[in-house]
């Protein structure tokens, strides 16, 4: 499947909802994962949501990544109802309400999540 | 039926000058000869995979390097559940009469074969290659994105995931094959570096060369007999993004099916092999089996509930954590110490009530894929 959102190198976040069953996901393809239909509409999230999870990253995987430690991953449960894995500020705990902003540590955007 | 006939394992650590295929026979010879087999013995063969030697056909690729000629063979990818995994098929091979005696194979020099970054970039890979790779995302990262999600649930403080970085290496102290062997205390886990918050450095498994390997095969032993008496699997998700639930990540589900399958209830159980990468894992792995209540596995572990001699011997080698952890192998010496300790052959680990009953879990990806098993002495 062709690759969109900021996968694509754009400065979109974008999920996808069964127009059969409603389920909504966040990994894209062509069908849904929950039922197998193949109405699966791909669409632009609004980028508000809150945080899941949080972590402050020491041990980079890659001398890339080493040059911006330490950096804060984040899990959010975006409104329109799907979990992403995204960067985030330094002081964010779980349950804060976030909005979504981009940040191109290595040159691609990447999504990054703040407070309002 | 199926019937645990020999375990064999390699030192655990830093084994300069090997090579996967080094570790893989040094332990598989032991497993023979545990076993009072020869490799003419063998019809069936399982290994598993080496990061350090990608290969297509490691099964087969081990059968000619040690010299056999199965008229089965087969490689298991699983993760960290791949262990456990490949003990399931060889009880269901064996049981449904594909082969009599399997060798089971595991092995890699994951330390000094290949730089901790290396390692440290092909574990990530389990994450999502588009979506989470990309985020300098690492398997200690999505551990600790499901540890802070899990701490902050159940009111879990650093400290109290500490002491069961503590245990496992006072159990690894008394082990001549593991990889660390100096006592820590709390202190040592809490001022260790930070790696992703809230886990530090001792709190994840270390990268170790090791080999371990086993032999399944269906006649009873006449002298300890330890039978494979259930096995159970449940797989709920790939990607910690998307986890349907970090309370019921599936390891609840394959342990009960394992312990209904074998007619025993968890109280019923003597020791626990429990996969430890981190100590996050150890302790929601307990706890959704059921063994103490949410939130509270590190507070059991400080009262002495987990202890050798306490009401439930927990990976008396010491665990990932601290005898090491050499990817499909590192499990495995779970399986080992549990033959082991079943067998009263734990020399100065030897816990004082032979255990009749054990279950074992592994865990697989972030918290993705789950084998528990339950073996049985019977004599």
């Amino acid at each position: 499947m062709q690759q969109t959102g900021w996968v694509s190198g754009a400065e979109s976040l974008t999920y996808q909802r069964c127009g059969t069953c409603r389920h909504v996901w966040y990994f894209a393809r062509e069908f849904c994962p929950g039922c197998g239909s193949r109405d699966a509409a791909m669409r632009e999230a609004g980028g508000r949501g809150v945080v899941f999870a949080v972590t402050k990253v020491t041990r980079a995987p890659t001398k890339e990544w080493k040059a911006h430690v330490p950096y804060t991953i984040v899990l959010v449960d975006a409104a329109e109802g799907f979990r992403l894995m995204a960067h985030g500020d330094g002081d964010l705990q779980i349950g804060d309400r976030v909005r979504l902003t981009w940040s191109r540590p290595l040159g691609q955007p990447i999504p990054y999540f703040t407070r309002p | 039926m199926s019937w645990l006939l020999g375990v064999g394992q390699t030192r655990f650590g830093k084994l300069e000058g090997q090579e996967t295929l080094d570790l893989m026979s040094s332990a598989a010879e032991q497993a023979l000869q545990d076993a009072h087999l020869e490799r003419s013995d063998i019809d069936g063969l399982i290994c598993g995979y080496s990061t350090v030697l990608p290969h297509l056909m490691l099964s087969t690729l081990f059968a000619e390097h040690f010299g056999l000629s199965p008229q089965y063979a087969h490689s298991v990818q699983l993760g960290g559940a791949t262990g456990f995994a490949m003990l399931m098929l060889a009880h269901a091979l064996v049981e449904a009469g594909v082969a009599k005696r399997i060798l089971v194979v595991a092995g890699e020099t994951r330390a000094t074969g290949q730089s901790s970054d290396s390692a440290i970039q092909t574990l990530a890979q389990v994450g999502h290659k588009d979506y989470e790779v990309p985020l300098g995302a690492t398997v200690p990262a999505y551990y600790a994105l499901a540890a802070s999600r899990y701490m902050h649930d159940f009111g879990i403080p650093e400290a109290e995931l500490a002491e069961i970085a503590v245990l496992m290496r006072r159990n690894a102290v008394l082990h001549p094959d593991a990889h660390f062997r100096d006592p820590i205390s709390i202190d040592h886990v809490m001022a260790s570096l930070p790696i992703a918050t809230p886990l530090k450095l001792l709190d994840c498994c270390p990268i170790s060369d090791g080999g371990v390997a086993f032999v399944v095969g269906w006649e009873k032993p006449a002298d300890v007999a330890l039978r494979i008496r259930s096995a159970a699997q449940a797989h709920t998700h790939q990607h910690i993004s998307a986890a349907p639930d970090l309370i019921a990540s599936g390891a609840g589900i394959s342990s009960a099916t394992a312990l209904r399958d074998a007619g025993i209830d968890l109280g019923d159980v003597e020791y626990a092999a429990i996969y430890d990468s981190f100590t996050i894992t150890l302790a929601m792995l307990l706890e959704e089996i059921g063994f103490c209540e949410r939130g509270m596995a590190g507070r059991y572990v400080r009262d002495g509930y987990f202890d050798p001699n306490g009401s439930i011997p927990l990976n008396t080698h010491g665990g990932l954590l601290s005898f090491g952890h050499c990817g499909v192998a590192g499990a495995l010496a779970h399986l080992v110490e549990t033959a082991r300790q079943m067998g009263g052959r734990a020399g100065t680990r030897q816990i004082a009530k032979l255990p009749k009953l054990a279950l074992l879990h592994g865990d697989g990806g972030i918290l993705s894929s789950h084998v528990s098993l339950v073996l049985e002495r019977t004599s």
